[in-house]
């Protein structure tokens, strides 16, 4: 059987993560890759690198960085941010990325998908959705959130899955940050209304809560950054807490 | 030396890097005549069967491959070729293993692509398996899969239905799963591979 997979995500600007990272032992917690490389060794069954860099140097130091990471660590890895034309996704594959994840420049120009999957396959592209609740309604939400559509989420994934998605990784950006548990309802109904791959992210405070999401919406994975940086969380013991659940991970 | 097969198909950084991390010396065939100078060669493939399969054609080393008597390893599309056919474009292939790859789509009702980590079940003492749990967890990315034969598969993965992760047939290895993705799984089987002969 497929285990549930536990991936966490470092945001990264100008090649060093940024957000607070406090772990043991590391010679450098600015280092991405340093940091990817204990994740690895912790258990990590995936990694995520979010690229914040605004600066125009930006496609230099990200493909250094994604050339480094991919030189060091035995697990696959997804990058995202700022890539809106199949250019940058070659050079990604190229420089060793597993996969490649589109957010807005998917929404704006939704034949993006199409062309990434033609182009590399549906393995490959990660379609990542932010969504906020609107009067009931969940809308996505661009910009890391600050921008809404007028776009429902459960429309856009299921475009995205059509168009060639070969997985989605949905945030709820009404859970993201409060460390009360994953969206659990909202999760499940989409993930009943997909084929492909579905990442849980948001919200995620103990290690209950990831019990609560495999358990409860069945995703695939699913997805935290802080509770991992500051050590909340260890993953050889959230791993071993699912397994206690009847929950199959590596 | 490893050669790789450098036909095109897709990334090769990761399985490099791999081998980097591993110290396995490697060189890359571009064409026939290349083939000569290695001990064992790696077939890596991401992508479309029909499209590597054509790609592998036209730089001539497909007629060449069925005939080594060095140890082969292919991996995930690149074990793929090794068989008679594709579903995907309807891709008449290597024949050099006598199975089919079928896709997974309306056989299973589990989503598609099998994505992520699954248990690898070895068996007929497969030497590229030498010290690996019998049950290690590896990394799958894949829609095809190569049917279940007793006499060809060298370990077996559940996923709506049991289908070969690895085959072999005499000096021919094939794996579905990406070893240089894998772990340290993954990277004793490179291992294991790389002490072949």
């Amino acid at each position: 059987m497929l285990a549930k997979r536990i991936i966490p995500c470092l945001d990264v600007k100008d090649g060093r993560t940024v957000k607070g990272v406090n772990f043991v032992d590391l010679r450098d917690a600015g280092d991405p890759v340093e940091l990817a490389w204990q994740y690895s060794r912790q258990g990590a069954d995936e990694l995520v690198f979010l690229d914040i860099t605004a600066t125009h140097e930006r496609r230099k130091t990200t493909v250094e960085l994604v050339k480094a990471v991919a030189r060091q660590v035995n697990i696959p890895f997804t990058i995202g941010g700022g890539i809106n034309e199949l250019a940058d996704a070659d050079t990604l594959l190229h420089s060793g990325a597993d996969k490649i994840s589109i957010n807005s420049a998917a929404v704006r120009n939704p034949a993006l998908i199409d062309q990434l999957a033609m182009a590399f396959g549906i393995q490959f592209v990660v379609v990542a959705v932010d969504t906020r609740r609107v009067d009931g309604r969940n809308y996505v939400h661009l910009n890391g959130g600050r921008l809404t559509t007028d776009i429902q989420t459960e429309d856009w994934i299921k475009e995205a899955e059509s168009r060639g998605a070969g997985e989605i990784l949905l945030t709820s950006m009404d859970h993201d940050g409060t460390k009360n548990g994953f969206d659990c309802d909202f999760l499940m109904k989409i993930n009943g209304e997909l084929s492909i791959p579905l990442i849980a992210s948001g919200g995620a405070g103990n290690k209950q809560h990831f019990v609560d999401v495999f358990r409860q919406s069945s995703v695939d994975a699913a997805l935290a950054a802080s509770v991992f940086h500051y050590g909340e969380i260890l993953i050889p013991d959230l791993k071993g807490e699912l397994r206690q659940h009847g929950i199959e991970v590596r | 030396m490893t050669g790789i097969i450098n036909y095109g198909a897709g990334n090769i950084f990761s399985l490099t890097a791999a081998l980097d991390r591993l110290g396995i010396p490697y060189g890359m065939v571009n064409i026939t005549s290349e083939l000569a100078a290695y001990d064992r060669i790696i077939i890596p493939g991401v992508g479309h069967a029909g499209t590597a399969m054509r790609k592998l054609q036209e730089s001539g080393l497909a007629d060449c491959i069925g005939q080594l008597v060095k140890p082969v390893l292919g991996i995930c599309v690149g074990m793929q070729l090794l068989t008679a056919y594709s579903e995907e474009g309807d891709s008449v292939l290597l024949d050099i293993i006598p199975l089919k790859t079928l896709h997974f789509e309306k056989r299973i009702v589990g989503k598609v692509p099998h994505m992520g980590w699954n248990k690898v079940f070895h068996q007929n003492q497969c030497q590229i398996f030498d010290n690996i749990e019998k049950d290690a967890y590896f990394y799958f990315v894949h829609s095809y899969f190569i049917e279940y034969h007793p006499a060809f598969t060298a370990a077996s993965t559940q996923y709506g239905l049991q289908f070969s992760a690895a085959v072999q047939k005499k000096n021919f290895y094939g794996v579905q799963f990406h070893p240089e993705k894998s772990g340290e799984a993954g990277e004793r089987l490179l291992l294991n591979f790389s002490n072949l002969h």
